[in-house]
């Protein structure tokens, strides 16, 4: 398509450039998002009946449309990339605590007896056996909330060039150039892809103890998946 | 003025309440909406997803979509299938149905996967056949877990249709779309709010069915 990586001036921004940005906003969130949500998570299994509570209020902000609340932080954040930023930190964290919580439960009670037999104090059992053990969980989280931030970035174009790929979008309707649109879905989806191929590879890096290859992996799925599975449905 | 103030104000203006741009009548758009973007999503997601949970086959491929899926951002393929093909209901199904079929698709599989075997392996010693044992052993046990994947494609197509508003449609969104042209901060606060009581409504919708479909000996674990 013609003109297909010619971005308009005024985005003031090269193509590289822009897709810099994309990843600065969207990235930057889901890492705040969950520097928060480890401690909250924390709580949450420690005392358990704050977790349904946790839950809900999470979900409601999550139902709240980012569009909308872009519209309320102007008044305190101006037409900043702030503005994008903390409603998006706020969803990725709908998406972690849970991830969190059922990764942290999800051990078992013998593996952490053995840990106390051998003398962890609670922090370093915490530190050293829940959170590895957790970490397949914690990062199919992570991969939700990494590809909803990326595609979610793009409303930022409606509250005046906030939304980096996004603004391709406007500049798409304003110029009557359609392949602008086209850059901007296929460029924001291949970004998602992109990260998303980046965390499997970490989760890959990080749980070395985990089975490899197809054949052992529906087995290996099926026995993680029974236990938090139906506690799972029940929590919810 | 804080944000109370602002769904006050909104809430007790009468002229919210009536006509074209009144607030049952927004309502009532945005759920069809919804319920037509969910409708349309369970109808691809579910069937699939019990599908390949219950041959444990194409998981690899369920992931794939999954991913892909996800990949996709709503607002863009908004914007660029309005610009290809013009307004309509169209541009907002396509993104909203999109955005809808991983959480459905990806939890019924996963769901039906990890179902306890030995009374799959029963229900097949005793001669059921592979529907029935679909229908009538693993599903009821896999519903919770359905019924959660469903809710969360819900909330999230809920707050999504706002979109519909951009390329003038009606729905909800109206008011937070015509509220941020107009500077009007009562408006979108106002619209916002109404989204998150209906987020609030959906939940309590799908914690209701849970009660009335799930069977109690599976909802007891």
């Amino acid at each position: 398509m013609n003109g297909f990586f010619d971005i308009p001036s005024d985005l003031g921004n090269t193509y590289f450039g822009l897709i810099g940005l994309h990843l600065r906003e969207a990235l930057l969130p889901v890492l705040a998002g969950l520097l928060l949500a480890l401690p909250v998570a924390q709580l949450c299994v420690r005392f358990r009946w704050l977790y349904p509570p946790v839950l809900g209020v999470t979900t409601v902000f999550y139902a709240v449309p980012s569009l909308a609340v872009f519209v309320v932080l102007i008044d305190y954040t101006g037409q900043t990339e702030l503005t994008v930023m903390i409603p998006l930190a706020l969803y990725s964290l709908v998406v972690l605590v849970p991830a969190i919580v059922d990764g942290v439960r999800s051990v078992p009670e013998e593996t952490l007896a053995a840990s106390t037999a051998m003398g962890f104090g609670p922090v370093r059992r915490y530190l050293q056996v829940q959170l590895p053990i957790a970490v397949p969980a914690i990062l199919a989280g992570l991969r939700v909330a990494v590809s909803a931030s990326i595609s979610l970035v793009s409303v930022g174009a409606l509250i005046g060039n906030q939304g980096a790929l996004g603004n391709l979008l406007a500049d798409a309707q304003k110029y009557g150039r359609p392949e602008l649109a086209v850059n901007s879905v296929l460029t924001t989806a291949v970004l998602a892809v992109a990260c998303d191929a980046a965390l499997v590879l970490a989760r890959n890096l990080l749980t070395p103890w985990m089975p490899r290859g197809r054949r052992q992996r529906p087995k290996e799925a099926a026995v993680r998946q029974e236990r938090p599975g139906p506690k799972k449905a029940a929590a919810r | 003025m804080n944000v109370l103030d602002f769904v006050n104000a909104f809430f007790s203006d009468s002229a919210h309440w009536h006509g074209y741009d009144g607030i049952p009548q927004r309502l009532l758009e945005h759920v069809q909406y919804t319920l037509m973007a969910l409708g349309l999503a369970a109808a691809i997601g579910l069937p699939v997803g019990l599908l390949t949970g219950h041959t444990g086959r194409g998981g690899n491929a369920v992931a794939f979509v999954a991913t892909a899926a996800r990949a996709l951002p709503s607002f863009g393929l908004l914007v660029l299938i309005a610009v290809v093909v013009g307004i309509g209901l169209l541009p907002v199904m396509i993104p909203l149905v999109v955005l809808a079929i991983p959480p459905i698709l990806v939890t019924t599989y996963e769901a039906v996967r990890s179902v306890d075997p030995s009374p799959v392996d029963a229900a097949r010693g005793m001669g059921m056949r592979e529907s029935s044992i679909l229908f009538r052993v693993e599903l009821p046990v896999a519903l919770p877990l359905v019924l959660s994947g469903l809710r969360s494609a819900a909330i999230q197509v809920v707050s999504t249709a706002t979109i519909a508003a951009y390329v003038s449609l009606g729905g909800i969104g109206r008011y937070i779309i015509d509220g941020l042209y107009q500077r009007d901060y009562e408006k979108v606060v106002g619209g916002a709010t109404l989204v998150a009581l209906l987020a609030l409504v959906t939940l309590a919708v799908f914690w209701a069915a849970e009660r009335l479909a799930v069977s109690p000996g599976v909802r007891r674990r």
